[in-house]
């Protein structure tokens, strides 16, 4: 038995797994309270209460909404694509999840999964995979409405991904490695968001547009498409889509405090405790995300293209082409 | 541990391309090209090669395979008879193919080749690991024919966009799907 123990890769194998378990379980319980305060705070917004009713403030709401979700009714649409209709709506959850991995929420090697070396390339990557799921899921369900929203969506998602990938390579030059790690140990006095904004600003642009949220929702746009790829999606199947939706949010704040934010680093707290830093930067970018939702208004599709393509992605080179020089000059002099 | 992830990957890599071309659906069979490009990607990273593992997640599952999928999925491709070659020529030429490709694993499987890559620790000797060693090794010696890849793509871009804004008098008129035509004057 000691020596089954002594294998360094089977501890490694079970001490990620503990921290999966960890983080998958803390995950599902941050996004059922966040659509929680998304609800409380649309509510404060537009001078009225939010859910009040189950518990103390309406704190238990996220458990009715859950079994809720798990009782009501399943329904697979005739004509539906039966095997893809199932398999969509994990992929909208699995690639959220998959990030969590290489996100570094504290300097300690116990508040990672795991820290490799192109932490970032695994984060564009599974970022490129969740297109699959509302494509996939529009198209298998059999539902014009479905079908125009998946489009929609893959469109946009292909478009701002480009975007997203170059706003990265102004941080990528300046701390020189691809491990979210050595990016925050980067950071250590000046965050990348005094000398990056142009690309901080494209990159909060782009993670609204890739989890699909307001002013960015036109695959989802209920005043034109219903539910958009979701209109055939019932019970819990529509739940995880939302999970995911919301999970995407969640990957993509704590992706944009570590490139963006300074990660763990901030100013009094000793070193044990730096990851409450990391999760305040967390909940301003989350608050951030809810307040945009319920402030703009939703784009038109060409408004929406023109953006991205003439707009966003022009910027992006121009960055990476000034951040070039000045790291050469910088190496120079 | 690592035999074990090779085996498990491969299996998965030889299942799904298998899968690509015997299901009879081509949007399954899309579905498992994707898987068979992630089960190469962990190959790639049982190699030491994380970036290009990386690269073959972004660029062939996540860029390449959208696309594609959005062709099989849009067109019919129920049809299979109507146009172009006829069914059972197809399946002559496929025949032959096969063959041809099975005669020549065969002949690579009776050679003995070189053992394939370096070890590991000589890979991961390079610093700052083989994603800056690929870097430094294209930007210098490989410059030209990276220079010469990236104006291909830009003539394969421009050329899409000619033939999809089309030509003549009429082209305006020909506006990408989305954007609102612009009104026209009155002559």
């Amino acid at each position: 038995m000691a020596a089954v123990w002594d294998n360094p890769d089977l501890q490694f194998v079970f001490w990620a797994l503990v921290k999966i378990v960890v983080i998958l379980f803390t995950m599902l319980t941050v996004v059922s309270y966040m659509i929680f305060a998304e609800r409380k705070i649309a509510g404060h917004m537009q001078a009225r209460i939010g859910p009040n009713r189950v518990g103390p403030f309406g704190l238990l709401q996220p458990v009715a909404d859950a079994l809720k979700l798990f009782f009501k009714e399943e329904f697979t649409p005739e004509g539906a694509n039966k095997v893809i209709f199932h398999i969509a709506p994990m992929l909208a959850v699995i690639p959220a999840l998959v990030t969590f991995s290489v996100v570094p929420f504290g300097p300690q090697d116990a508040l990672r999964v795991t820290d490799i070396n192109v932490g970032l390339l695994l984060f564009l990557a599974m970022s490129s995979l969740g297109v699959y799921a509302i494509t996939l899921g529009g198209w298998s369900s059999n539902n014009k409405y479905a079908l125009l929203g998946g489009l929609r969506s893959s469109a946009q998602m292909i478009s701002y991904e480009l975007a997203m990938g170059l706003s990265t390579i102004g941080v990528l030059l300046l701390a020189g490695s691809l491990s979210l790690v050595d990016i925050v140990r980067a950071q250590q006095h000046w965050w990348f968001v005094i000398f990056q904004p142009v690309a901080f600003g494209i990159f909060m642009l782009t993670a609204l547009a890739e989890t699909n949220r307001a002013p960015f929702d036109l695959p989802e746009a209920e005043a034109e498409l219903v539910a958009g790829f979701h209109t055939e999606y019932s019970s819990m199947k529509f739940g995880l889509f939302f999970l995911g939706e919301f999970a995407n949010v969640i990957t993509i704040s704590c992706i944009a405090v570590t490139l963006f934010l300074g990660g763990w680093n901030g100013p009094w707290l000793p070193e044990q405790l730096k990851f409450l830093w990391f999760f305040a930067k967390l909940g301003a970018l989350l608050f951030f995300f809810i307040w945009v939702r319920w402030t703009f208004p939703r784009l038109r599709y060409d408004q929406l293209m023109n953006l991205g393509w003439k707009v966003l992605l022009p910027l992006a080179l121009a960055n990476i082409v000034l951040t070039s020089l000045f790291v050469w000059w910088r190496a120079q002099g | 541990m690592i035999p074990a992830l090779f085996f498990a990957f491969a299996a998965l890599l030889v299942g799904c391309s298998l899968m690509v071309v015997l299901h009879r659906n081509p949007v399954t069979s899309a579905l498992f090209l994707v898987l068979a490009f992630c089960s190469l990607a962990g190959i790639y990273l049982l190699l030491h090669a994380e970036f290009v593992a990386m690269v073959q997640v972004i660029v062939y599952a996540g860029a390449i395979m959208v696309l594609f999928l959005f062709v099989v999925m849009y067109l019919n491709l129920k049809r299979d008879v109507e146009h172009g070659v006829h069914l059972a020529l197809r399946r002559g030429a496929g025949w032959i193919l096969g063959a041809l490709l099975l005669a020549e694993g065969v002949w690579l499987f009776g050679h003995r080749w070189a053992a394939g890559p370096v070890s590991p620790g000589e890979v991961l000797s390079a610093p700052g690991g083989n994603t800056q060693a690929i870097g430094q090794v294209l930007y210098t010696r490989y410059l030209f024919p990276f220079e010469i890849t990236s104006i291909l793509l830009l003539v394969a871009m421009v050329g899409a966009v000619v033939i999809a804004k089309g030509r003549g008098p009429h082209a305006r008129r020909a506006a990408p799907a989305g954007t609102t035509p612009e009104p026209q004057e009155p002559a």
